[in-house]
């Protein structure tokens, strides 16, 4: 585990110190294990109002072999057993009177939850609220979610899932994430759902079996991590990256039983010969995840050509030529995902980073356009906005910024590139067809940008 | 009746390559054994097309100088791979022919049917280079081994002399001959009477094209970079005929002396692996065939007592290839001739020519005549890349492979690589 604060904070001496001292106390995070359940403790399943999503979510949960609890009504009744996860289906809510209810669901509930517990709430999007009162109710479960993320200690997380009419079938996939350790630096986020035709099911223990990913960027740091959680869970991975990086390409390669495509991205031709890489060797790709991103950090007024023209190359205009590029070659499979890394920065800006940030607001903008082309044709196109997350690249940052960065959020620690990762492998997912156009952030609710 | 005893064969398909880039002699190579090279680039060639784990149907490799250690060198070096532990493998020799003779025979095995798959590759280091003790030690250490009683242990180690523990430096000379190489080529070079501006130039073109090739992305997919070294360290992009015309001869002697350190290939350390596959397999793992391996020859001259130059036998090995095939020596979209020296290259070509040689010793009506000079060696050649003697057969073969699917089907490519020994090889490539 590289971060050493989280280790001491966790430790006998550090338990007690950190505690006396009013320092932050990290908790050791709950990650996704194959094999491993989805909670580890039982759900409560509330409503406010007469919302139409609590079967559903009863269900998921029950097919995962999590015990369903009843919920908890009388105030302060911390004695019962711990809790694993909160469910508010609040999609019932017709205007703030109804809130009423999810406080009357959530305190008492909140109060029993364990470490690394989960608390997701449901509701419909404000846009498509019928009145005013509706709008504002909606609009109130995001404030609420964030705040609940910001009140939880020890690991737990809060989520929000916007859900439309005609969406239902999307919320299994999206809610098994948000409770599963996979979202573990997930944390105070909210994901509109939009309606798409999604699969009853996937495979649990490997739900991209037998789908071909491109993970770009692949010879290290997150993009190896991504690339080892992709073929952990069944996907035959094709790991790109620059040519000068190919001997830890074909390392990764190797240990993960995929195959190294040696590609710069920003050559002329990159594009097209990915292209005929993927039609020749595998008919086709499932998943193409945009990961490759260049960092040349100055600020603006002494900024040269060079420095912005790269990062734009690298981060914005290879993920913009190689995704046409998929899509008039015409080698996305049905069901395609299409995964593309953006950034904190592209969110909340970074001193020194105007170019980079810039290139990550970007993605957001493109994944954002792209959606609606993507769904005609059954595909969905995503982005995922890390924020601190250790890497050797942060461990060269000076120790105070480093440590002060990797405390400013609700988890009280810097993410691990596996949380990247699984949050890419899960948009990919099959059962995840109702995700699109959507930036999810993996940041642990961040404050910056927030 | 259909003669049915000739068993069915078909062709060899190529389905792609792999190398570590060349290094000069210590250099960036410097620590590394052969086993280390060979492993490294099977692991490049495994990552390329996804072999994890998979038995192919044999490997096979060798390397011209070689530790006594390194009796399994192949073997050993799939076994440190990630190549299924079951993937058989064995090591040949012969001289700088040793690449494209493994795989030849590799492409043998296939067409016979005996295997589905194989893997055919080289390595050779100067830099890790073998040293035996000289003849009079190894004597007296194999009888000190042999010495049972504590007496016969003293008078077997009273037997050492100073001079003994000087080593046997490996040479880059003949046995027979005493010369090296390159002296031997100096030879050849002025009895062909092959001038100095035209060796330059060859070599000059070596660089510049294979630069060129580098910065179009060709040797992508064909090269893994290996202890830091990205693209092999021989190569001078800015190379130019004034920069070469300043520098002394180095081999041959007096005023016709023409060979320099650079229009030589210089001692270089290096691995390439090449996999080969029937059709069959390489459709059923969805692999690509960039070309088939036609056929081969090898040819051997007498060039101690014959009067005939080392490094000539690929001269000799052509026609025989050419008439089996029903071929000219005009009938090819790419020619690659092993650069070991600028002047064995034009001396190959001048030979080819030349109507009294063809006739006398090749025993032709007609000289096979001249090759379209801008058909040779399009992405570089030895001289660039420099020559880690049994790698370079791998690099030559992957890369007109390569050449040829790029340029669609029905294309032919023509090698040919002279060998220590006065030995020579010769394929042909079909796309």
């Amino acid at each position: 585990m590289a971060d050493w604060y989280t280790n001491f904070a966790n430790s006998g001496v550090g338990t007690t110190l950190t505690k006396q001292l009013g320092l932050p106390r990290p908790g050791v995070l709950r990650r996704y294990e194959p094999g491993g359940p989805l909670l580890d403790g039982p759900a409560v399943v509330g409503s406010a109002g007469q919302g139409r999503l609590r079967d559903t979510v009863t269900a998921v949960l029950r097919d995962a072999g999590v015990t369903v609890l009843s919920p908890v009504v009388a105030d302060g009744d911390a004695a019962g057993e711990k809790l694993g996860a909160v469910v508010l289906d609040a999609t019932g809510v017709s205007g703030p009177a109804d809130l009423a209810a999810a406080h009357d669901f959530l305190a008492p509930a909140i109060k029993r939850l364990r470490s690394n517990g989960r608390v997701v709430i449901l509701t419909d999007p404000p846009a498509e609220a019928e009145s005013p009162a509706q709008a504002a109710a909606r609009q109130a479960v995001d404030g609420l979610t964030r705040s609940i993320g910001k009140e939880l200690r020890d690991g737990s997380t809060a989520n929000a899932i916007y859900v439309p009419e005609g969406a239902e079938a999307g919320v299994a996939g999206p809610l098994a994430f948000f409770l599963s350790g996979r979202s573990a630096y997930v944390d105070g986020q909210g994901v509109t759902l939009s309606a798409a035709d999604v699969p009853a099911g996937q495979d649990a223990e490997k739900p991209l079996a037998g789908k071909v990913a491109v993970v770009t960027g692949a010879a290290r740091g997150i993009g190896a991590s991504i690339a080892d959680v992709m073929a952990r869970d069944g996907a035959h991975v094709v790991a790109v990256d620059i040519p000068a990086a190919g001997d830890s390409l074909a390392a990764v390669a190797n240990r993960i039983g995929g195959t190294a495509l040696q590609l710069d991205i920003t050559a002329p031709d990159a594009a097209q010969r990915l292209v005929e890489h993927l039609r020749e060797r595998h008919g086709g790709v499932d998943v193409i995840v945009h990961n490759a991103g260049i960092t040349r950090d100055k600020l603006l007024v002494n900024m040269d050509a060079a420095r912005w023209n790269s990062v734009m190359a690298v981060n914005l205009q290879a993920q913009l030529d190689i995704t046409q590029a998929l899509l008039d070659g015409d080698v996305l499979n049905p069901g395609a995902r299409v995964v593309c890394v953006s950034s904190q920065s592209g969110i909340a800006g970074n001193r020194g980073q105007t170019n980079y940030a810039a290139s990550k607001a970007g993605v957001i903008g493109m994944v954002r356009a792209w959606a609606p082309a993507f769904a005609e044709r059954g595909a969905t196109i995503n982005a995922v906005a890390p924020g601190f997350i250790v890497t050797e690249m942060t461990a060269k940052m000076p120790f105070g910024t480093r440590e002060v960065g990797a405390r400013l959020n609700s988890l009280q620690q810097g993410g691990l590139p596996v949380d990247v990762a699984e949050t890419i492998a899960w948009l990919s997912q099959p059962t995840s067809a109702g995700v699109n156009g959507q930036t999810v952030r993996v940041c642990g609710q961040s404050l910056l940008g927030a | 009746m259909a003669d049915t005893s000739k068993p069915a064969t078909r062709k060899a398909a190529i389905v792609g390559g792999n190398r570590i880039p060349f290094a000069r002699s210590n250099t960036a190579y410097a620590q590394a054994s052969n086993q280390d090279m060979l492993t490294a680039t099977l692991d490049g060639l495994v990552a390329r097309f996804g072999l994890q784990g998979a038995q192919v149907g044999e490997v096979v490799a060798g390397a011209v100088l070689k530790h006594a250690r390194d009796f399994n060198l192949t073997r050993e070096s799939v076994l440190g791979s990630t190549l299924a532990a079951t993937t058989p493998a064995y090591d040949i020799q012969q001289a700088c022919g040793t690449g494209l003779e493994a795989a030849v025979l590799v492409a043998n095995k296939i067409a016979l049917g005996q295997i589905e798959s194989g893997i055919a590759g080289g390595v050779d280091t100067t830099s890790d280079a073998p040293l035996a003790v000289g003849d009079d030690l190894r004597r007296v250490l194999i009888s000190l081994n042999n010495a049972k009683t504590m007496g016969d242990r003293l008078k077997a180690l009273a037997k050492i002399r100073p001079g003994q523990l000087v080593p046997d430096m490996p040479r880059n000379a003949e046995p027979r001959t005493g010369l090296a190489m390159g002296d031997h080529a100096a030879i050849t070079a002025k009895e062909w009477e092959i001038g100095r501006e035209e060796q330059d130039e060859l070599a000059v073109r070596s660089h510049h094209n294979m630069a060129a090739a580098y910065e179009r992305g060709f040797f992508d997919d064909l090269v893994t970079p290996f202890l830091g070294l990205t693209r092999d360290n021989n190569l001078r992009p800015d190379s130019s005929l004034e920069k070469l015309a300043k520098l002394k001869p180095v081999f041959g002697k007096g005023e016709g002396a023409t060979m320099t350190a650079a229009n030589s290939t210089p001692l270089t350390d290096g691995a390439s692996a090449v996999l080969l596959a029937s059709d069959e397999w390489a459709a059923e793992k969805g692999l690509p065939v960039l070309a088939h391996l036609v056929d081969a020859q090898t040819a051997a001259v007498d060039y101690v007592h014959g009067g005939e130059g080392l490094l000539m036998a690929p001269v000799y090995a052509m026609p025989v290839m050419l008439a089996r095939n029903g071929l000219t020596l005009q009938d090819f979209d790419f020619y690659e001739i092993h650069e070991a020296f600028a002047s064995t290259v034009l001396s190959t070509m001048k030979a080819w020519e030349d109507p009294a040689f063809c006739k006398e010793k090749l025993g032709l009506d007609a000289p096979l005549g001249s090759i379209d000079r801008s058909k040779l060696n399009v992405y570089g050649s030895s001289l660039a890349a420099g020559h880690p003697f049994a790698a370079t057969g791998g690099r030559i073969v992957a890369s007109l492979a390569k050449m040829l699917h790029e340029a669609g089907p029905g294309k032919r490519g023509l090698i040919s690589i002279c060998a220590a020994g006065g030995q020579g090889v010769v394929a042909i490539l079909e796309s």
